[in-house]
Formats: C-alpha cells, structure tokens, sequence
C-alpha cells in the first residue's frame, strides 16, 4: 500500500525530453511557470498549453500519469474555483440566489486559476517523469554553482537531497515491516476515530526514527570509508554537457516566452 | 611477505558518555596482517573484532599504542586519505552503505571523492562491476536487488578505489545461504587472482574454513591464531569460549569420543569423508 506513493517517479525512456540536459529542463520549467503566470487570455493559455501537450507526446508520457498527478491536489484545485467563483465580482451578474452571486467574471476567474494550477503541476511532473532524480540534483549542484562564493553549502544540499531520495523506498520497506509487525502483535491501525488511528501511528514513527538515525551513523561511516570528505576536488562520472539540442530547447522555450509577453501587450 | 597492517600494543577504550561508564575493548593488542593473505577474524558478540576493524583503516584511532598501515601511522590526519584507499571496508548491512540509486553511481562514489577523472571513473566502475559478477545490473536500482547482490555493489565500490586491502565487517550476516557464498566466493576470487589482502569478520566457522589464516578474538584478547587446521582441531578451547567449530570438525570429533581414530584437522567436507573412510578400512 505504501509502494504506491509517485514522489518524484521516473519513467525511464530514451526520447527527446529524456535525453536533455537536466538542467536545460529545469530552467525551461522555470520559463514555462513565468510564461504561465504572464498568460492573461484565452490565446495565451493556449499557447502554453499547446506546448505542455507538445512536450508530453514528446517524451511518451502516458495520459494516465498525468492525471494520476492531479488527483491527490483535487481538493484544493476544487476550493481554489469555488473561492474564485464566488468573491470575484465585475462582468454581468449571472446567478443570484440567496447569499450566492456568480458573476461572469468570477466565472472566467476560476476557470483560469483552475487551469492555471493543472498546468503548474503537470508542468513539474513532466521534469520528474522524463529526469532521474539524480539528473536532477546533479542539474540543481550545477546550476547553483555560483552561490558557492557567497558561502551556500550548495554541494552539501545536492548530497543530502540525493541520500534523502536514495532512501525512500529503503524507509517506506522499513515502515511496511514494523506495520506487520505492529499487526502480528494486534495493533490496530483501521478503525476507531482520527485521534485514535493517529495515536495509533506512534509505534510505527518511534523505531522508524530509531532506525534512520541507525541508518544514518552507519552511512556517515561507510561514506567516510570511501574516502568522502566533502564536494572539494570531488569528480563526477557523468559530467554534463550541453548539447545542439539543448540551444534548440532554450530557443523553444525563448519563443513561448516572447509569444506570451507580444500576446499581453496586445491586451490578449 | 611484507607486512600490509600492523597493530603495536593497541588499545581501545569507548570514551564515557552520559551515564555510561568508559568501556575498555583491548589492551596491548599485538596483530600483524600479511600482505596477499586471506585472514579470516573470528569470535563471540562483543570481544571486540568490529572495532579492531575499524582501527585497520583509521576509522577509530587507538587510545593506547599505533596502528601501522603499510608503514603510515593511521593517526596521522595527513595520510587518512590514502590509508582510507589503500585498505577498503565493507560491512554488514549492505542498505546502509549504498550511498546513490544507481549501481554504477555508488560504485563510482570513492573515486569520485578522490577526484579521479571522469573517463577513468568510468573503466574503475566497469572493471569493478565485472570483477563482482554485476556488470548487467550496472544501470538498475540498488534497492531491488537482492542482498548478496547489493554485497556485491558494496565490494565494486570499495574496489574502484583500487585497494590493496579489503575488511569485511561480517559481510554475510544478514544474507541467504545463496548471497553468502556469492559474497565468499567473490573475496576468494580478489584474494587468490588479484593479490587482494583480505581480513574477513566473520561468525560462520564454514567461511573461515577457506582462509590462510584464522584469528580468534575472545574478550578483547588473542586467544589463539594460527592456520584453519591448527585452530579448529582446539575444539575445548573454541567451545569454553562460545564457539562453534565447521560441521566437519565436530563430527569427527563427536566420533573420536565414541572412540574412533581420527584426525581433527580435516576441514573440507571430502577430507573429512576420505579420513572416515581410511578409519573404518583400518578398523575392518
């Protein structure tokens, strides 16, 4: 059950997203959520949207997964369009019963934030469904690089995100086991009120907790036998390098950015 | 032979914290490993050989005495690189010394921090990864391979650094028989065809059967040392000490109680059958 948990999921494959530098990818994501939050019309939209599309057919994502993405944000997306819907106030006034008004501009409102949200995380899960998570931190030490002169423990924060996601499915095995084991013994995690089922959850956290600080000690130890001693004069096996693509990419990304901007200043 | 690793008169006490008293491991511990020799370090929970482990490749400093390692003295910080390189650790729980979620990424892990450049990493891993048998996997996840074959990962790693020497912290303690003589086999094969020195922590008596030399720790002390036959024909001395000896050993040596002539030394299971065999011909 807990093995179903997407944080990050990879879909391995060898298409034109997959193959771009991971950072290329990062900063056109960077491009895009701007373009999105400058796009105020109908054209605009649709051409950002005709790209995230673009994009997903690209890479082979399965329609699927996209979806699947949205759903544990649903719930917000729903009251982000009810809020919009109706304490936006402008246009004609369509309904008015007893304490609701929608007016069309709250109509159009909700439908844009609505969009607005989807298209913000399909966008992120379109950079973790085409990069691994180590491109991906390999991508993020590189592109922080410079923050290294004013002191940012940049290397120090791609290592802890890289172990962080090395050992999440170490973790989620680990909680899968004391859950039997609670189990075996008659702890009951099903029934009974939040506050009980929450309660409930302590003996599952304590000897997790225990055994990642295990986990922890060990690991700092055999990191050290390896000869770690922090990012200096560190190599790597896989150096990034850009590529023609990659240029194509970045003018892909430029012209959806000046598409956006000529669109907002024709008041579109 | 040269010596590879020298312990001099080593002391080891675990420094008190809290409310724990300070808890002495060794004293004057005298132990010299031979350079290409497969010493394989046996005894019972607690008399200390994990920690006299960690001295070999300055992961603890004694408290008492030195630790010589080809000659550098592991206290001193300037050289704690090299010894980290020369003589590679390997330990029990092979989850928690996997560091990437990519094979070949943890294995190019040590060379990485060495500041090997990239297109060597690159024969280093994959002459790692053939040498344990993983080079197929090299592109898979750590977390969905089996035990022995996540062991096998974590010796690839040690041996990108190109080491002179290999400890292993009871490497197969929490393996199937299967992943434990994948793991053995391996280390055998480092040991006999690239002249690897191997210090093998182990309590299964079976894989100390196959070293040079067996070593056996008991309550912070040396109890006895020497080749697998000297040491496993002492059957009194390794049980008083909570010991078990090979299957073999205590076969012939239950028989020898039931009054048959038989030599304890007989390690390999076809020894102990051919020295049974010789027995009865002599008794018909």
């Amino acid at each position: 059950m807990l093995k179903d948990i997407t944080l990050g999921q990879f879909f391995p494959g060898k298409t034109v997203v997959h193959r771009l530098d991971p950072r290329t990818k990062l900063l056109l994501l960077i491009v895009y959520i701007v373009a999105l939050f400058l796009a105020k019309s109908y054209f605009s939209y649709g051409l950002v949207l005709a790209f995230l599309i673009a994009v997903t057919l690209l890479g082979k994502i399965p329609w699927k997964a996209m979806t699947r993405g949205l759903k544990p944000m649903l719930i917000f997306i729903i009251f982000t369009a009810l809020l919009n819907l109706f304490y936006t106030k402008g246009g004609t006034l369509l309904v008015d019963w007893w304490i609701f008004e929608i007016w069309s501009d709250g109509v159009r409102t909700a439908f844009f934030m609505v969009l607005r949200i989807m298209m913000l995380i399909c966008g992120t899960f379109l950079l973790t469904y085409t990069t691994s998570p180590i491109a991906l931190t390999d991508a993020l030490e590189r592109l922080l690089n410079p923050l290294k002169k004013i002191h940012v423990p940049v290397h120090e924060l791609a290592m802890m995100m890289s172990i962080a996601l090395r050992f999440i499915p170490t973790l989620i095995e680990e909680t899968d086991k004391i859950i039997s084991a609670q189990k075996a013994r008659g702890a009951d995690f099903e029934t009974g009120s939040i506050i009980r089922r929450a309660k409930a959850l302590i003996p599952i956290l304590v000897p997790l907790f225990v055994s990642a600080f295990r986990r922890a000690d060990e690991l700092a130890t055999a990191m050290e036998c390896r000869c770690y001693h922090g990012g200096e004069g560190r190599t790597r096996l896989k150096v990034l390098r850009y590529a023609r693509i990659d240029l194509f990419a970045f003018f892909v990304g430029a012209l959806l950015l000046a598409g956006v901007i000529v669109l907002r200043r024709f008041g579109l | 032979m040269s010596t590879i690793i020298r312990a001099e008169d080593l002391s080891f006490t675990y420094p008190a914290s809290g409310e724990r008293l300070a808890l002495p491991v060794f004293e004057n511990l005298n132990i010299e490993i031979a350079e290409g020799s497969f010493t394989a370090v046996i005894g019972p929970n607690g008399c200390g050989k994990s920690t006299l482990a960690k001295h070999f490749n300055a992961v603890l400093l004694p408290t008492g005495g030195k630790v010589w390692v080809e000659g550098k003295d592991s206290s001193d910080e300037k050289m704690l690189l090299e010894i980290r390189r020369q003589i590679g650790m390997v330990f029990q729980n092979p989850d928690n010394q996997i560091v990437a979620n990519v094979v070949e990424e943890d294995v190019a892990f040590a060379p990485e921090n060495l500041g090997v450049p990239s297109p060597e990493i690159r024969q280093r891993v994959d002459e790692a990864l053939k040498t344990v048998g993983m080079y197929e996997y090299r592109e898979h996840a750590p977390h969905l391979l089996s035990g022995g074959q996540k062991q096998r990962i974590a010796i690839a790693g040690v041996l990108a650094m190109r080491p002179r020497c290999i400890v292993l912290d009871e490497p197969t303690a929490m393996l199937d028989p299967r992943g434990r003589e994948e793991v053995i086999s391996t280390v055998t094969r480092l040991n006999r065809d690239q002249g690897i020195t191997v210090v093998l922590i182990t309590h299964h008596m079976q894989e100390a059967v196959g070293a040079d030399r067996v070593i056996v720790m008991h309550k912070g002390g040396i109890l006895t040392d020497g080749s697998p036959r000297e040491v496993f024909s002492q059957v009194e001395l390794l049980r008083k000490a909570g010991l078990d000896v090979p299957q073999t050993t205590d076969l012939l040596f239950s028989l020898r109680g039931a009054g048959w002539d038989l030599p304890l030394d007989a390690l390999t299971p076809e020894e102990c059958a051919n020295a049974i065999a010789a027995a009865m011909q002599r008794d018909n």
